[in-house]
């Protein structure tokens, strides 16, 4: 192929400067207080340096000052838009350590609340990406519509919105309410429905494919040596889900299949975040039809919970990839060390190199497809 | 049928304008209502409640409030460029709306070459926005005064020729004798693929999706706007909604027969209006449909839109016109050449979108940014 002369006659006379962007933290395409600093050629990113850190609240250290049961909610302060799903990696933490077997029914209750959040949480992910894209509002009004009524949902059965704090070693805080089943079953069809709106909105829309096609590729090898995880990781082709490849929890009771996608580009990220809520869905109505009767805490279980010491790395799949937690133990009531991987932080290191060479319009897509969360990133 | 006002010329024509200026801020204060409870309903919510019956005063409220805000001006800014870039983008929607007639008796002047007036000075407004974004001092501005510069001459190009395809059919820039042609068929019927192409530059005129690119929330923040504040920012606002329903009357007026299609001449005057509002809201809301439905194009991809396909399919409509006028052929051959070519373009249109995914390394980027990682 010929290579082509792109320079105008005459620039070299003049003096071009790239100039610095700067995006965030106060910005609406953020989502959080995400602070990118661009560098600009006219509408080219040349350069993107992401500056994080004020939502530090050290929410790793603090936990070693806690009882066990009292970092239950520190993980619900992670990441807050899939608070079921880390505090069910911590639990699940310390349950291993202990030994502690939850019971039967606080297991099906702890799946089911964490698929609904995973349903939540991709939810938002989708209105705010519509909104990236430039919808004016409308993804984020029918993603919220159907996020409501989960929230609703989870509200009854916790007393709480946003930090549920619900789930305990041994099982869960207080068994669900008696419609549970019903109501689950009601939130259920409301999501089935408002799906299919959203499909409507974006996943079929010409202005969504011309603008997500093709986006900012990943490979499979690029996205295992960036260390992403989750639906950045699956859009590359890559079925790794841990709930399957390493099943925690009752997981491995359940039949649901793990979308992965073919290029690795943003649309096919968004794609498998709609197609997970669907998968999300099959897990619940099936939680659903086997969940049993009987109690929701383990037996035996002491006022002050002492873990004997060792060490433990648990991981589960969050909406955003892997979360785990790392904790040493030494026979205290307290964590000795007490570490959280973050999803959204190893995939955001991947942004530089994913964004770099596009428009300036479409960086903004891109980090809207990593799908972050900053309380998640910074902790 | 034209009635003067008063008795001199130009006192009949300052009381005219001085009508329009006075009805256009207020017709702009209920369109905000009206688009606020549109796309609330679109979005399955309310809009606005609060204030009033169904919130029809929060137009109202939302004034107040932008004139007693401080007029805030950055230290930085070029004071002037700032200051009299808002003028530079209202004024001439108001010039435009000078010329453009709403029924057989309401309108201002009626100008022999009203549809080139109209055009001319509509496309003025984009001095002002690379002003503001120039003045501004801000990064976000310039980005959106560069963009809405980069847009206009990719817009306005189509739509002045989808215009001119309407006039050749009219043998007039009178938008009076254009209107008049239309009385058993409009234009649309002959020209669809003038029509077509008139309502996406239309929208691209706007500034809203899915061509919102100058003011794109989620990139530049409201783009050239961004420094502004209380009413020198409700000008922009302003001036978005007078172009709504001046590119609205535009298009009722030149593509759908205006105030006398589909009945006679000689309507009465509340007919008349009746008529024209009934199509003018049409588009209205129409542009507000698409603005809550569309997500953004890429600049680069609306300069591809309007300069591969929208510009050629222009010149094509234009050519047909041509021929027919040239040879005297029937006027069926219009509508079928030019529905062919429309459907030709939305085929193009709509493959496009759907195959290709983008150019997205633009030329000579990758050897000045080397290897990421």
């Amino acid at each position: 192929m010929a290579t082509i002369d792109y320079t105008i006659p005459g620039e070299r006379d003049l003096e071009t400067v790239d100039i610095h962007v700067n995006v965030g933290p106060q910005h609406p395409a953020t989502h959080g207080v995400f602070r990118m600093v661009l560098t600009v050629d006219g509408e080219v990113v040349t350069d993107v340096d992401p500056v994080i850190g004020y939502m530090h609240r050290g929410n790793e250290k603090l936990p070693e000052n806690c009882d066990y049961r009292q970092v239950i909610g520190y993980h619900d302060r992670t990441d807050y838009l899939a608070q079921f799903n880390t505090e069910h990696c911590f639990v699940e933490a310390v349950e291993k350590l202990t030994g502690i077997v939850p019971t039967e029914r606080s297991q099906y209750i702890r799946v089911i609340l964490a698929e609904l959040n995973r349903i939540t949480s991709h939810l938002m992910f989708v209105g705010a990406f519509g909104t990236d894209l430039g919808v004016f509002g409308t993804s984020f009004m029918y993603a919220f519509r159907d996020r409501e009524y989960v929230q609703e949902f989870f509200e009854e059965i916790t007393g709480e919105r946003m930090m549920y704090n619900y789930f305990r070693p041994g099982g869960v805080a207080w068994d669900v309410p008696e419609n549970f089943t019903e109501r689950c079953n009601q939130v259920v069809g409301q999501i089935k429905r408002g799906l299919e709106d959203l499909h409507g909105l974006l996943s079929n829309n010409e202005v969504v494919l011309a603008r997500c096609r093709g986006l900012s590729r990943v490979t499979v090898d690029d996205a295992i040596n960036w260390g992403l995880s989750g639906p950045l990781l699956r859009a590359t082709g890559l079925a790794h889900d841990i709930r399957k490849t390493e099943p925690y929890s009752i997981y491995d009771r359940f039949d649901f299949d793990i979308p992965v996608g073919t290029e690795g580009d943003v649309l096919d990220r968004m794609m498998i975040r709609l197609e997970e809520m669907k998968q999300s869905v099959r897990i619940i109505e099936q939680a659903l039809r086997d969940l049993p009767q009987g109690p929701t805490m383990a037996e035996g279980m002491k006022r002050i919970l002492r873990v004997p010491e060792g060490e433990i790395y648990m991981r589960v799949e969050s909406p955003r990839g892997e979360y785990g937690v790392y904790m040493v133990a030494t026979g205290t009531d307290k964590p000795y060390r007490h570490k959280v991987r973050g999803a959204s932080f190893c995939n955001l290191s991947a942004l530089r190199a994913m964004s770099v060479g596009h428009y300036l319009a479409d960086v903004v897509i891109i980090l809207g497809s990593i799908d972050i969360v900053l309380c998640e990133v910074d902790r | 049928m034209i009635l003067q006002i008063a008795g001199n010329v130009w006192a009949d024509a300052a009381v005219r304008m001085l009508i329009v200026s006075l009805l256009v801020p207020v017709g702009v204060i209920m369109l905000t209502w009206v688009e606020r409870k549109v796309i609330g309903r679109l979005q399955q919510r309310l809009g606005p409640m609060r204030v009033g019956p169904y919130g029809l005063l929060q137009g109202v409220a939302d004034t107040i409030k932008l004139i007693t805000k401080e007029d805030v001006r950055p230290n930085t800014a070029d004071r002037w460029t700032f200051e009299l870039a808002v003028f530079v983008i209202v004024v001439p929607v108001f010039m435009a709306a000078v010329a453009l007639p709403f029924t057989a008796d309401i309108f201002v002047r009626n100008m022999a070459l009203g549809l080139f007036y109209i055009l001319a000075v509509s496309g003025l407004g984009i001095v002002g926005f690379v002003m503001a974004g120039w003045g501004s001092d801000n990064k976000y501005a310039l980005l959106g005064g560069v963009r809405a510069g980069a847009q206009l001459i990719s817009y306005e190009i189509p739509l002045i020729l989808a215009a001119v395809a309407v006039a050749m059919l009219g043998q007039s820039l009178n938008l009076y004798t254009l209107v008049a042609l239309q009385d058993d068929t409009p234009f649309i019927a002959y020209q669809p693929l003038a029509f077509i192409i008139f309502a996406i530059a239309g929208l691209a005129e706007l500034y809203r999706q899915p061509f919102d690119i100058p003011v794109a929330e989620s990139e530049v923040v409201g783009g050239p706007s961004v420094e502004y504040s209380g009413i020198r920012w409700s000008m922009f606002q302003m001036a978005e909604f007078v172009s709504l329903v001046l590119i609205s009357v535009l298009a009722s007026l030149i593509f759908l027969g205006g105030w006398i299609w589909p009945f006679s001449a000689d309507n009465a005057g509340w007919l008349q209006a009746l008529l024209m509002a009934i199509k003018t809201t049409m588009f209205i809301l129409f542009f507000m449909w698409m603005r809550a439905t569309l997500p953004r194009l890429r600049i680069d991809q609306l300069m591809a839109l309007c300069w591969q396909i929208l510009l050629p399919f222009a010149f094509l409509q234009i050519i047909i016109n041509g021929l027919v006028l040239v040879y005297d052929w029937p006027d069926y051959t219009l509508t079928i050449l030019s529905g062919a070519a429309a459907i030709a373009m939305g085929t193009l249109v709509y493959q496009t979108a759907r195959r290709t995914g983008v150019l997205y390394q633009a030329p000579g980027i990758a050897q000045r940014v080397g290897s990421v990682l």
